[in-house]
């Protein structure tokens, strides 16, 4: 009696693991799936290169394109730097104990676990209403209303807050990846520790901080709630031409179309098709980045 | 500090053996001893390059601690009128319009009751500030002649969506988790290791154009739902944002648990699965626990899918099936058309403050979890 009780949970639980495991493979296969079929057909260089036309019922995404490709590199200027020292400062300065540093680390944990739309209602709060508007009443008295508005710099520096810890894990990973004897070394041969960090530890983690970048980039072309009130706009009938300006964006694009343009069936191709740039967009950012980690991984080995 | 390698040598007293120093130098690793160095100061050259260097960075790294200080004083600083703002008599009391009855007479008497009755609540609870009492009514209707920001239906929207989601997510999870930790062939790792990373990597924007464009309607012809879009399709899609921050942290702890246990186990004579089960999974359950409560943190302040998919109606009612609106999705929808200072605005700050409050209290209780209980539980093994 006990035996066949052994034998079907000995079958069945294994089992049931395995259809919770496929079932995730089987999901993301449908995701994905459903995307590229969707928007393979409307794809075309055309796509890519024009704008929305029609009252955003035809053309293309060029602008969203844009958008995203500036909103990252600004928040890269911004974030990168940052969370490269702050990664440096952790491995290389900080001692464990100390409670600046523990503070640090405390930080960017609950960075990484903060709500995006909170930061959303950060970069409100804090850049468009405090620093921007502080800006305008600085230089222009407030006559003229020119940083205390949405625009793709507060967009771009509040996507560069979220992405933070991203950089900061993975640059401090590369920087623990550089073997201990090379440190040494250099600080054997009389050099400071600032020479050696910057002459020895960071040209080794090089791909790191590279990684770090790309990571970042992935995610903060993903999101969208951050943006949604700091600086992304509907339509524009320009590209973006300065720090103020506001700018189309590819997630915030595929979230408007689908929901709050006119004509919602109408352009059910072009939704899918701006979706799938993105996915592909991420992906592509996502796999030169596992690649790189496991470039790091195997060096240290060797 | 560079020399700190060097001098744990040059500082031991005779009495250490030199293994024991070494072993000292070895265990404090690099950059750990400044509470060595503290008193050799005087002993190196002071190098002003240096020093302003290292000033230079801490100063850098100090800021992501200034800017996690900053989000919670400024959130909150935008939601602070709600506690002090004095209740203002509403100007729409004497503006209550005439109900339009269109022919139908039997029904006016009814209207008339209705408008009575909603007199009343004017009268008693000036419903249009949105003071601590008004923020726990049940409507939710703040763009309106008098607006009413009770707040119940999009926290009962928030629960609903995070505990759909965690009833699909979790147990796929973790089951999952299980799987690859004590099941698996070495093919099927490699297989579903990369899947998870790539469904982390798909975008929330993009998990619900998914629910909104296909989920919802195959879920919709399958089930034969009234609403197409509702909470239920909301959390479901809400679970492929929570699976892979379960299933990473339950694999972790599940992998973190030593050999030992599960070695005595099959040693005594249990089968893999009994195994599994019984000591593995048990072993590892605070870790599971943390996963759970992180997932929860995300279902609770994920935005973009539940925007898209829940229809975003703030209906007050314990059905799954129906339209919500959640909190997160409460700001995203509406914080766009605010005026800036308004009340509206001061409590969409608020909702956020309780977001980011959530969220903070879910992540430190989780960090406990792994690095206190499952820690703990594994030292010396």
């Amino acid at each position: 009696m006990k035996s066949l009780k052994h034998k079907l949970l000995g079958f069945s639980v294994p089992f049931l693991a395995g259809v919770c495991a496929f079932l995730i493979v089987l999901v993301v296969f449908i995701v994905i799936g459903e995307i590229v079929f969707g928007g393979w057909s409307t794809l075309s260089w055309e796509f890519l290169s024009t704008g929305p036309k029609e009252g955003m019922t035809e053309g293309g995404i060029y602008p969203a394109i844009i958008g995203t490709f500036l909103l990252v590199v600004i928040m890269s200027v911004a974030g990168v730097p940052v969370g490269t020292v702050t990664a440096i400062y952790l491995s290389e300065y900080a001692s464990h104990r100390s409670y600046l540093a523990r503070a640090i680390r405390f930080a960017v944990n609950t960075l990484a676990g903060v709500p995006a739309i909170v930061f959303g209602l950060f970069g409100l709060g804090f850049f468009i209403q405090f620093v921007g508007t502080g800006m305008d009443t600085f230089l222009s008295g407030g006559t003229d209303l020119k940083w205390g508005q949405p625009n793709i710099l507060w967009a771009s520096l509040t996507m560069a807050l979220l992405t933070l810890p991203v950089v900061i894990v993975s640059v401090e990973e590369a920087i623990k990846a550089v073997p201990r004897e090379l440190r040494e070394a250099s600080l054997a041969l009389g050099a400071t520790k600032w020479e050696t960090i910057r002459k020895v530890v960071l040209p080794n983690s090089v791909t790191g901080i590279l990684t770090g970048g790309i990571l970042a980039v992935s995610r903060g072309a993903g999101e969208v709630a951050p943006i949604l009130f700091t600086g992304a706009a509907y339509f524009l009938p320009h590209l973006p031409g300065g720090l103020t300006d506001q700018f189309m964006e590819l997630g915030y694009h595929v979230y408007i179309m689908s929901t709050q343009s006119p004509d919602v069936e109408a352009t059910r191709g072009i939704q899918y098709a701006t979706t799938l740039v993105l996915l592909v967009l991420t992906f592509t950012l996502n796999f030169s980045a596992i690649f790189l980690r496991y470039k790091i991984r195997t060096r240290t080995i060797r | 500090m560079q020399d700190s390698k060097v001098p744990t040598t040059k500082q031991a007293t005779p009495s250490q053996t030199k293994s024991e120093s070494i072993a000292r130098s070895v265990a404090s690793g690099h950059g750990v001893n400044n509470d060595n160095s503290g008193n050799l100061w005087w002993k190196k050259r002071f190098r002003p390059g240096e020093f302003l260097i290292e000033k230079s960075i801490a100063a850098i790294a100090f800021l992501s601690f200034a800017f996690i200080t900053l989000i919670f004083i400024f959130v909150f600083r935008e939601a602070l009128p709600i506690f002090s703002s004095t209740p203002q008599k509403t100007t729409v009391e004497g503006t209550q319009s005439v109900q339009e009855t269109y022919g139908d007479e039997s029904s006016t008497s009814e209207m008339q009751k209705q408008v009575d009755e909603r007199k009343k609540s004017v009268d008693n609870s000036e419903e249009g500030t949105a003071t601590a009492a008004n923020l726990i009514g049940g409507t939710w209707q703040p763009v309106s002649a008098k607006p009413k920001y009770g707040m119940l239906p999009i926290v009962v929207g928030s629960l609903k969506v995070t505990v759909v989601s965690l009833i699909f997510g979790a147990p796929i999870a973790i089951l999952a988790a299980l799987f690859t930790a004590a099941f698996a062939p070495k093919w099927s790792k490699e297989i579903l290791k990369p899947a998870i990373e790539v469904l982390a990597g798909i975008p929330s924007v993009v998990i619900g154009f998914f629910a909104l464009v296909a989920l919802a309607t195959f879920l919709q012809k399958t089930f034969g739902f009234e609403y197409r879009l509702n909470a239920f399709v909301g959390g479901i899609a809400l679970s492929l944002a929570v699976i892979p921050i379960i299933y990473t942290i339950t694999e972790d702890s599940l992998s973190r648990v030593p050999k030992v246990m599960t070695e005595a186990s099959l040693a005594l004579g249990a089968s893999k699965w009994q195994t599994a089960l019984f000591v593995v999974l048990p072993a590892a359950s605070p870790g599971i626990f943390a996963g759970v409560l992180l997932g929860i943190g995300r279902a609770f302040g994920e935005t973009m899918i539940v925007l898209m998919a829940t229809g975003n109606a703030s209906m007050l009612s314990a059905n799954l099936f129906e339209p919500v609106r959640t909190m997160s999705a409460t700001i995203g929808a509406e914080m766009g058309e605010v005026v800036f200072g308004d009340t509206h605005y001061t409590v969409l700050f608020f909702i956020g403050t309780i977001l980011f409050l959530f969220t903070f209290c879910l992540n430190a209780i989780a960090e406990i979890f792994i690095r206190q209980r499952l820690m703990k539980r594994f030292e010396g093994l």
